[in-house]
């Protein structure tokens, strides 16, 4: 049988494997990429779309900001418009002491090249004049945005491979094995693959082949909940979300230039792992009704056209896991990224592809270790 | 007897034909179904009911069908009381065992142990450059406008495609007294006589198809068999001016027009199952996807059968024998008493009926042809007017050589019809582009909410 080898093989043709492949290629790595279904299609496809910093842990912010220079680059860098648009974004909360919260977000000296700016009470209203009477303060990033998810992941493998990449759609990996210095990877129908070094970015699966190498995660995963309306006249460029500790309130919206609003939060469903299908719970639209009629009052009139799910990893403090593996030389993740990947997919796709080129990275990518969950698990392991 | 069984909590989605039977054989055995229908009135689309304040009588409204018509509605008020009867209310999406639905902006959820599903059926249609024009009508709209309204669509009205609702519509219209400026048929004659053999199974239904031709003719309508349409011919601010044609000789014609009805037979309303999961199969006879039922109505899911043209499109007085039988067959799942005899009458009388659909279908061909021919810049999807060139990019371009691929990367089928009325053009579109059967590319996923639904709808408690 005859064995494909690369540098680097990638398994899951996601946002971050696709942005992987392309970063990789530019560095002269020869690249497969083995996705099981189509390029984009669970996690990567059909998120909200939000290109947001502001919110993000701290001590990702390094990150998004590289990864922030990315889109800045599109669609020069891939040749291809994913409508990314720096329009910006509003962080809204219903309560004070939630303002004194989003304030000390914008005053963190790793914050500072967002310009956030807090606005209150009437300020906000006459800025954000369509808001609800309940919003009471906001914190706004005058250069965050939103782009299509639809088009990202497709178009970055489209550019790997123009590059030079090797993309293998509808490609299921069966097993994995490091066999001397070498990864040996087999798929469900038959072919072999090998590579010295392999990136797993299987999202919501990444922690099955994590855990075939030792390291398991407390992955678990969610289905986000979305829907659109008819479109009407563009006249909300300004992304919008809720900040909250309550599930049912936190829900953002965003309007694109054709009209359409898109809409996602609150309820997650539970994704059917065996079909790989996750829905829309109808509690979830009815809860995104109420609270948008709260956040936008102006909205009721609109109709709902679609709505859709897909399938997400979360761990359990909503950070990825991201980096060389503690276990394997040559092995390296970057998955689970708990339902905020889509902004930081380009910078992860060129942070990884510099690890694996260089060996080390000039982002910080420490706090994403899948080291963090080590011990955890082998205490969990003895407990059970 | 078991009340266990009587209390099994039984759920019609339809108030057309199959669904009137449905629940009219159910409420015999003795059960007491919910019938949720979208309308105001039962009746369905074919024998939908005028608003009450109307006075046309059943001869003016239907027609030949007329007497049908009038013992479904009368089948239909004679249920009532005897079943959960709830008009004017759309099934917007659905989980296991449970339905969601929508009254005038209230929401209400309805469990169910059973579902029969008479969804009914929506137009065919297949695109053509200028059809985005205002004064451009599906067949189906044309129709019904007439048969609630008693408006006709324009002063002078072209109905162009092809199929039984062609003929039909137009005549409607000129016995409604409307000036038809020509009908104008895709389907050449030939094909016509090469299915009469499978269209004499039901010897009534082609003498009135001819009948109705006979009085096209001798009203002086222009009707041309075997035409190419080129384009609906005007501009975004005054509408439809004409409609430019090729005639089966060859001929470049223009007739001028301020209304044109559209429509290629009909695809079936098949959204609640798709989101139930049931499975769809590929029909070759009329190229499409349909619902995979066995005889008698049984989806793929337990518990969830599908009668009349939402499962396969039969026609009307196939719904009605598909009702009974969708309802017969969950008797028997549920153990209930059937007469036999009644099961093989309405199996037998729709086997005929299939011989004839298949013959329909033959008879006036779904023109996949013409989707390879639109040029580029004709609009594919009217809702988010995508051009046929745009989604033969995706195909090109972007490698998308399935549906739901294109559509992610094209946006058709995106829309407020959620593909209903362009997907299946969409589809042979993709096929031509790619080189692949219209099977291959497969077909357009379900998305709640299946109509769209307002975002002032509420919950009420039950």
């Amino acid at each position: 049988m005859t064995v494909q080898k690369a540098d680097v093989v990638i398994v899951g043709g996601g946002i971050m494997g696709s942005a992987a492949a392309f970063f990789l290629r530019q560095r002269g790595q020869s690249v497969i990429l083995l996705e099981r279904d189509q390029i984009g299609q669970y996690a990567s496809g059909v998120n909200f779309g939000n290109v947001r910093r502001q919110g993000r842990y701290l001590g990702q912010l390094e990150l998004a900001d590289r990864s922030y220079g990315l889109w800045k680059r599109l669609p020069e860098l891939i040749d291809d418009d994913l409508e990314f648009i720096a329009s910006g974004h509003l962080r809204v909360c219903y309560r004070e002491d939630e303002i004194v919260e989003l304030q000390a977000y914008a005053d963190a000296p790793e914050a500072v090249q967002l310009d956030l700016k807090i606005f209150r009470g009437d300020e906000l209203h006459k800025r954000f004049p369509f808001l609800g009477p309940d919003v009471k303060g906001g914190s706004y990033a005058p250069h965050d945005g939103h782009a299509n998810p639809r088009l990202a992941a497709p178009a970055f493998a489209r550019a790997a491979r123009r590059l030079g990449a090797q993309i293998e759609e509808r490609t299921e990996v069966a097993e994995v094995q490091k066999v001397g210095g070498e990864f040996s990877i087999s798929t469900t129908d038959g072919r072999q693959f090998s590579a010295a070094q392999l990136l797993i970015t299987a999202g919501a699966w990444g922690q099955k082949l994590s855990a075939q190498f030792g390291e398991p995660v407390p992955l678990e995963t969610k289905g986000p909940q979305m829907a659109v309306t008819e479109p009407v006249p563009y006249a909300l460029p300004t992304v919008i979300g809720v900040y909250t500790k309550i599930e049912e309130e936190m829900i953002y919206f965003r309007q694109i230039p054709r009209g359409n609003i898109v809409i996602g939060g609150g309820y997650r469903s539970k994704p059917d792992m065996l079909t790989r299908r996750a829905l829309v719970e109808p509690r979830s639209i009815l809860n995104q009704f109420e609270q948008m009629r709260r956040l936008l009052p102006g909205v009721g009139n609109l109709n709902i056209i679609r709505v859709w799910s897909g399938i997400e990893g979360y761990l359990p403090d909503s950070l990825p896991v991201m980096g060389p593996s503690g276990t394997v030389d040559g092995l390296y993740y970057a998955f689970g990224f708990s339902g905020h990947g889509f902004q930081l997919g380009p910078g992860v796709g060129d942070v990884m592809a510099e690890l694996i080129s260089t060996g080390s990275t000039s982002t910080s990518i420490l706090p994403f270790s899948i080291n963090r969950f080590a011990s955890s698990v082998e205490q969990r392991s003895k407990v059970s | 007897m078991a009340t266990a069984r009587l209390s099994t909590r039984v759920v019609i989605v339809g108030a057309g034909p199959a669904g009137t039977r449905c629940a009219e054989t159910l409420v015999a055995a003795g059960f007491k179904p919910v019938l949720i229908d979208e309308n105001r009135r039962d009746g369905g689309q074919i024998y939908r009911r005028q608003p009450e304040c109307f006075t046309r009588d059943y001869a003016t409204l239907y027609g030949t069908e007329a007497d049908k018509a009038g013992d479904l509605h009368q089948s239909f008020d004679r249920l009532r009381g005897q079943i959960d009867y709830r008009p004017d209310t759309l099934v917007w999406n659905l989980t296991p065992g449970q339905l969601c639905s929508v009254k005038q902006g209230m929401h209400t959820t309805v469990d169910y142990d059973a579902l029969i599903l008479c969804t009914g059926a929506t137009d065919r249609l297949m695109p053509i450059e200028g059809w985005q024009l205002a004064g451009t009508y599906s067949l189906g709209g044309a129709q019904i406008a007439l048969k609630s309204q008693a408006v006709s669509i324009g002063h002078r009205v072209v109905f162009m495609g092809s199929g039984p609702l062609l003929y039909l519509v137009a005549s409607q219209y000129v016995k409604a007294g409307a000036v038809v400026a020509a009908v104008l048929d895709t389907s050449p004659l030939s094909k016509r006589i090469l299915a009469l053999p499978k269209l004499l199974a039901r010897p009534g239904l082609l003498f009135a198809g001819m009948k109705l031709l006979a009085q096209l003719y001798r009203a002086k309508i222009p009707v041309y068999l075997g035409i190419k349409p080129l384009q609906v011919l005007g501009d975004a601010a005054h509408g439809v001016s004409g409609v430019r044609l090729r005639t089966a000789s060859g001929k470049t014609l223009a007739v001028k027009c301020d209304a044109v009805a559209l429509g290629y037979h009909l695809r079936p309303e098949t959204q609640l199952a798709d989101l139930a999961g049931c499975l769809m199969r590929f029909d070759e006879a009329s190229s499409q996807w349909v619902l995979a039922t066995d005889e008698d109505g049984r989806t793929s899911i337990n518990g969830i059968y599908a009668a009349g043209d939402g499962s396969r499109i039969r026609g009307a007085d196939a719904a009605e024998c598909a009702g009974r039988l969708a309802a017969l067959a969950l008797l028997r799942d549920l153990r209930h008493p059937v007469d036999v005899r009644q099961v093989e009458e309405q199996r037998h009388a729709l086997k005929v009926m299939d011989e004839f659909r298949i013959g329909l279908a033959q008879a006036f061909p779904w023109p996949s042809a013409q989707a390879k021919a639109l040029p580029d810049q004709a609009i594919v999807c009217r809702c988010e007017m995508i051009t046929a060139g745009e989604l033969r990019k995706a195909v090109s371009e972007k490698g998308a050589c399935e549906v739901n691929r294109a559509k992610a990367f094209s946006r058709v089928g995106m829309g407020r019809c959620q593909g209903r009325y362009c997907s299946q053009a969409g589809a042979e579109v993709i096929a031509a582009a790619a080189g692949v059967s219209v099977q291959q590319v497969g077909r357009q996923r379900g998305q709640a909410p299946v109509k769209p639904l307002s975002m002032l709808t509420e919950e009420v408690s039950p």
